[in-house]
């Protein structure tokens, strides 16, 4: 489950007297070089497949998920390793899974883009643009039909706004809403590209919000850099979608300093000047500034190091984590009525 | 034991489960107000309210995808298609989603949901609504798929599919709705998957088949036995995946002649895999190659007799049992 939320962000606007925060900047940082771990093992071929990270975006994952509470559920694309590690995931499992290890969170069987621990609130990382936002709105109908207060959060990139599943969605999330039977935020991570095609070449209309709002849901938009000001968004949304049972789509503008995967080296869809440009606001520095009264270089080398820590004894442990057994390969495909092997032989 | 007709049998399992277990619920368009297409879902509304009767839009990708995500949080959604050809809107919730969050979560939530709906020829609905997916459905491990004969085995075989934890495909013969059976009136009266039935008992050839086409071959099974005294076994193999091929190996062994029997185009179809499987088991036993009546390969005409050239009937199963049997026509 999600961690219980502890303060709320008018509760904790003064920097200084902030635990919150500085949790959360050592929460970003965490984020951050988990991520350039990731890329350096995938570069060393350890890690495999297809490997998205998220850098640049990461007040987007921290500022939304910290303001959940516990039994809240979240699902997203699979750019997702950052909402594992904000929800609580174990990095060690994180990257176990991505080392494709039998300790990995799906025990090895996902991978990067389909990180799921239940426990922690993560209802999966999914590899197809826009479909994982029907099963949102469902899980979010599903939580509402139980009686519960728990709602949905659900991440998708503006690439997604064009498929046909993310109309669906938004038009049963709204009318489930006019009912009070869906409970969803609903996050558009605007990073100005799907993959490397520019909102304004894949977006007839590149007011994204607007779209959301053909469809009877509210929506906000927020500088996705700034932390601060998603987490304020964020408690104010969630306390509505939770009392009203309504969706509302929150629409964070944001930017990923990396290629769009591991293999987008040349990324000739965007200048160098734009990169840097963006660089500059970098969510990191941006929240560090606006705590430095209460956080000192000191403490901040400290996290880092820290952080640095982390994310080397989690590679350490997915290297020496064991592959999955083979049987494995036969496990949870269905819970009943197993496939049996086509090459008998080599399972026995 | 009632009388019941395959439509009121499927109505029956819906609202037997709905009444037992508050999970179950229904989605699909045009099921409540309007009471369903094929009026499978009528009075269901009334008796269960809006929260479990849900009317949806027209948007079969909105409808199997929230499904899934109802399932993975506990619920028991059933999706009725109104036909099963629109489902293939929502290929990709069904296929790449349903079908894979256990594997790929590694079996951390379950998927229990059923999508179903008529498929198969009706009557001149021409090419995009008389579509089998039998095979189609079936390719994908992650899903189970069912194909029931009788009004016992729709009710039996659906209240297994509510009640599990996985995704089912459970498709229904349109042309079967109002043909009646014997249904066990026990509540708790369940088919489990991956149980072939021996439908009728015989030792000279093997028919097997499944739906629809089940009740076409017994019907060439009876007229055989009482104007040639050719015994046919005829087997239903009721769920195409899990796939429960012993019963039918075990057959062939008696008979060593085989005549698989689907509506469905031929190439890369149901009955490619049932005789291969068949070959491969029993090559030593049959005594003649494995034969398979099919569909033309063509998309369905609307014209009526178009319609009926393409696809099968009696006169085909028995010249297929002709042929696996030696006998000149």
């Amino acid at each position: 489950m999600a961690k219980a939320k502890r303060e709320t962000s008018s509760a904790v606007a003064d920097p200084a007297g902030a635990p919150e925060w500085t949790e959360l900047l050592r929460q970003m940082i965490l984020i951050r070089r988990f991520e350039e771990a990731t890329e350096r093992e995938f570069r060393k071929g350890k890690i495999g497949g297809y490997l998205h990270v998220y850098i640049g975006q990461e007040a987007a994952a921290s500022g939304i998920i910290s303001a959940l509470d516990e039994g809240d559920i979240v699902f997203c694309g699979y750019r997702d390793h950052a909402q594992a590690l904000a929800l609580g995931s174990d990095p060690n499992k994180v990257m176990a899974e991505l080392f494709g290890k039998g300790t990995g969170v799906s025990k090895g069987k996902g991978g990067s883009m389909h990180l799921f621990d239940v426990e922690h609130g993560l209802y999966g990382g999914y590899g197809i643009v826009g479909g994982h936002l029907t099963l949102a709105a469902g899980a979010a109908y599903a939580l509402r039909y139980q009686d519960t207060e728990r709602i949905a959060v659900c991440y998708f990139g503006d690439g997604a706004m064009n498929i046909g599943s993310f109309h669906e969605a938004m038009n049963m999330a709204g009318l489930w809403g006019h009912q009070g039977m869906c409970p969803i935020i609903f996050i558009i991570e605007n990073n100005g590209y799907a993959m490397g095609t520019s909102v304004e070449r894949h977006s007839a209309l590149t007011d994204l919000s607007a779209r959301v709002r053909a469809y009877a849901i509210p929506t906000e938009r927020v500088d996705g850099q700034d932390i601060f000001a998603v987490r304020e968004v964020a408690d104010r949304v969630v306390q509505q979608v939770r009392e009203t049972g309504k969706p509302f789509c929150i629409e964070v503008n944001t930017y990923r300093f990396s290629g769009h995967g591991a293999a987008d080296l040349l990324q000739p869809y965007r200048p160098k000047e734009e990169v840097e440009k963006h660089r500059q606001r970098d969510p990191i520095n941006i929240l560090r500034e606006r705590l430095s009264e209460a956080v000192s270089d000191d403490d901040v080398k400290a996290m880092d190091e820290w952080a640095i820590d982390v994310a080397a004894k989690a590679v350490r442990f997915a290297e020496e984590s064991p592959q999955p057994e083979p049987h494995e390969l036969f496990e949870d495909v269905v819970a009943e009525h197993q496939p049996r092997p086509v090459r008998e032989s080599e399972h026995e | 034991m009632s009388e019941k007709s395959y439509r009121d049998a499927i109505r029956d399992a819906m609202m037997e489960e709905m009444d037992r277990d508050p999970k179950v619920l229904i989605m699909g368009e045009d099921i409540g107000v309007y009471e369903g297409t094929f009026r499978i879902t009528a009075g269901m509304l009334k008796k269960y309210g809006p929260k479990r009767v849900i009317d949806t839009p027209i948007a079969e990708a909105g409808m199997a995808g929230t499904a899934v995500g109802m399932a993975m949080l506990g619920l028991r959604p059933i999706v009725e298609m109104m036909t099963m050809n629109f489902a293939i809107v929502a290929a990709d919730q069904i296929l790449n989603h349903a079908a894979k969050v256990r594997y790929f979560s590694g079996g951390q939530v379950d998927v229990p949901m059923v999508i179903r709906g008529p498929q198969g020829v009706g009557v001149q609905l021409s090419a995009q609504h008389s579509q089998s997916f039998e095979s189609f459905y079936a390719h994908f491990p992650g899903i189970h798929v069912v194909a029931p004969a009788t009004p016992a085995d729709a009710k039996g075989m659906l209240k297994t599919a509510i009640r599990g934890k996985d995704p089912v495909i459970f498709l229904e013969s349109a042309a079967l709705y109002g043909m009646k059976g014997e249904v066990p009136d026990d509540p708790d009266f369940t088919v489990p998957f991956g149980k072939s039935r021996i439908a009728r008992e015989g030792k000279d050839v093997t028919i097997v088949s499944y739906s629809r086409m089940l009740q076409l071959s017994l019907a060439v099974a009876d007229k055989l036995s009482k104007d040639e005294g050719v015994e046919c076994e005829v087997i239903d193999l009721r769920t195409l995946r899990p796939l429960d091929m012993d019963p039918v190996y075990a057959s062939v062994e008696k008979t060593h002649r085989a005549v698989v029997v689907q509506e469905q185009w031929k190439p890369f179809g149901a009955a490619a895999e049932i005789a291969a499987s068949i070959t491969e088991a029993c090559f030593d036993d049959l005594d003649a190659p494995v034969y398979r009546v099919t569909g033309e390969d063509v998309p369905m005409p609307y014209a009526r007799n178009l319609e009926l050239l393409a696809v099968p009937h009696e006169e085909h199963i028995l010249r297929g049992i002709r042929k696996v049997m030696y006998v000149a026509e």
